[in-house]
């Protein structure tokens, strides 16, 4: 599983750091590392751009894993140069910056757009495959979310905009429904795709989501 | 109160009925000239609900218009724009308004449209929606609460014959069925060998079927439809007769087309009736029920 981000465009960056002169850049090793956005290349090449751009960089790090609580140490060991920086760019997904902007009380800017949560399909290719809704429905569609991977989330099969297996907002996307359809098939279990599905309960998991483990 | 085009399906005659799209804009002046050519030759008129993502003038309100002119109005309900509240409030209110036929669709994908930056909600899906219709008639909402005053519907939907692969399409036809879909309106069908055979399945169902016949205009209309509509398959052989039709004559072939198909269908008995769509041209209407012998 992993975080999936991509960088903003250098001119939204620009706007957003936009009245602050001294920037201390933060990575993040885990998944911003694996998608090419926040490791420590693209930290290196911020941090010149930023330079090309005339700010000053305090200093920069890439966080081993930046959303844990490891993050309070590596901000605690590295003090002195982000106390320096009128602001934190941070390349790390939404839950790092979160993290960060617990224990600093600058402006901490992301520097990314966080997309989804995702597996590696192929090499360098993600897809989103669960959209965390809090109710389950894979044992009925055959291990493949409709809810993720069907752009309008239908839980009684395909609409009609389907053709040739694809969705109708992307040719090149297939269509959930065709696929879950094939498997079912395949394991004998078309009768599961007969059954109603009722609408949806969105009270299952108010927003925002919390829990405790207890 | 039943309604006059329930009562038209339950007669067992062939069943004809058109369809408007509404305008982008405060001007009606055409859609109520379509209206007032479709209100006394049809019996139903289907209204579009922001067809193609596209923003325009609410179904609602032209199924009012309708009513005003003395139609019958068939609301063309989506799933896109409004959740679950919304969707019931319409209901109540349509209902009180003289409005007794409901179209549930799933709507078209939001990118597909005008407003593409857009949330979509599908809240419901158009069988969930059908099913809500039937609660309603009970004298319930969907949060399980007492309705003060109950809603009654001629409720139906869609179907695409030549959809790809067609299985899946089949499996919820028959859900809708089971969610008291009383009739369908097909997508576009043009190979009539290949919708005898989809019959063939669907008539052991009980539930109306009416054809779907969409006007050709032009061969490359018809190509486009082809290429780029799901489940719209446009024989070779149409392309090249309307390709053969002079420029000035096309929407004439189109007529003879569409008027040839429906009386073929009602000839054979292959379903309860057509639902045409002239896309637009709705005052061609009349023209493809004289050349359908209807």
């Amino acid at each position: 599983m992993k975080s999936i981000t991509k960088q903003k465009p250098s001119d939204e960056v620009k706007q957003l750091l936009e009245g602050f002169d001294r920037v201390y850049i933060v990575g993040c090793g885990t998944c911003t590392t694996m998608t090419k956005t926040g490791g420590i290349e693209e930290v290196a090449a911020m941090k010149e751009q930023l330079e090309d751009l005339g700010k000053l960089v305090t200093g920069t790090i890439v966080i081993p894993t930046a959303c844990d609580e490891m993050t309070e140490t590596a901000v605690k060991d590295n003090e002195e140069s982000i106390n320096n920086a009128d602001c934190i760019l941070v390349m790390t997904c939404a839950l790092g910056v979160h993290r960060l902007s617990l224990y600093l009380d600058q402006p901490v800017i992301p520097a990314l757009d966080t997309l989804f949560i995702g597996l590696e399909d192929t090499p360098g290719t993600f897809q989103e495959v669960c959209a965390q809704c809090g109710q389950c429905v894979l044992g009925e569609t055959a291990g493949i979310c409709p809810i993720t991977r069907c752009h309008k989330g239908l839980l009684n099969g395909p609409c009609g905009g389907t053709n040739n297996g694809k969705c109708e907002v992307d040719k090149e996307r297939d269509c959930a429904w065709t696929l879950i359809y094939r498997r079912l098939e395949k394991q004998g279990r078309l009768d599961l795709m007969r059954k109603y599905q009722p609408p949806k309960n969105y009270q299952a998991v108010l927003k925002p989501k919390v829990t405790r483990i207890s | 109160m039943v309604s006059k085009f329930k009562e038209a399906l339950n007669s067992g005659k062939f069943v004809v009925t058109g369809e408007i799209g509404p305008p982008k804009g405060t001007n009606i002046e055409k859609m109520v000239h379509h209206i007032d050519i479709l209100k006394d030759i049809v019996d139903g008129i289907n209204v579009t609900d922001n067809q193609s993502s596209v923003m325009r003038f609410p179904s609602v309100g032209t199924c009012l218009l309708i009513k005003d002119h003395g139609g019958e109005p068939i609301l063309q309900m989506t799933c896109r724009d409004r959740n679950r509240l919304a969707l019931q409030a319409e209901l109540l209110f349509a209902n009180t308004r003289g409005i007794g036929n409901v179209l549930c669709l799933t709507g078209d994908a939001v990118p597909v449209g005008d407003h593409k930056e857009a949330k979509s909600v599908f809240d419901l899906d158009s069988v969930q929606l059908l099913e809500t219709i039937r609660i309603m008639e009970s004298g319930k909402d969907l949060g399980g609460n007492d309705l003060n005053g109950a809603v009654e519907y001629c409720a139906g939907a869609i179907v695409t014959p030549e959809a790809d692969p067609i299985e899946p399409q089949l499996l919820k036809f028959e859900k809708k069925i089971s969610a008291g879909a009383e009739f369908f309106q097909t997508q576009a069908i043009y190979d009539l060998d290949n919708f005898a055979r989809f019959m063939e399945y669907a008539r052991k169902f009980p539930t109306k079927i009416l054809a779907g016949i969409v006007l050709l205009t032009s061969a490359n209309a018809a190509r486009y439809m082809t290429n780029n509509v799901p489940g719209v398959v446009v024989p070779q052989y149409l392309i090249d007769e309307m390709a053969s039709a002079p420029k000035e004559e096309r929407v004439k072939k189109g007529i003879e087309i569409a008027g040839r198909m429906i009386a073929r269908i009602k000839k054979e008995g292959m379903c309860d009736g057509v639902h045409i769509m002239a896309i637009g041209k709705e005052e061609v209407v009349p023209d493809i029920l004289a050349a359908a012998g209807l």
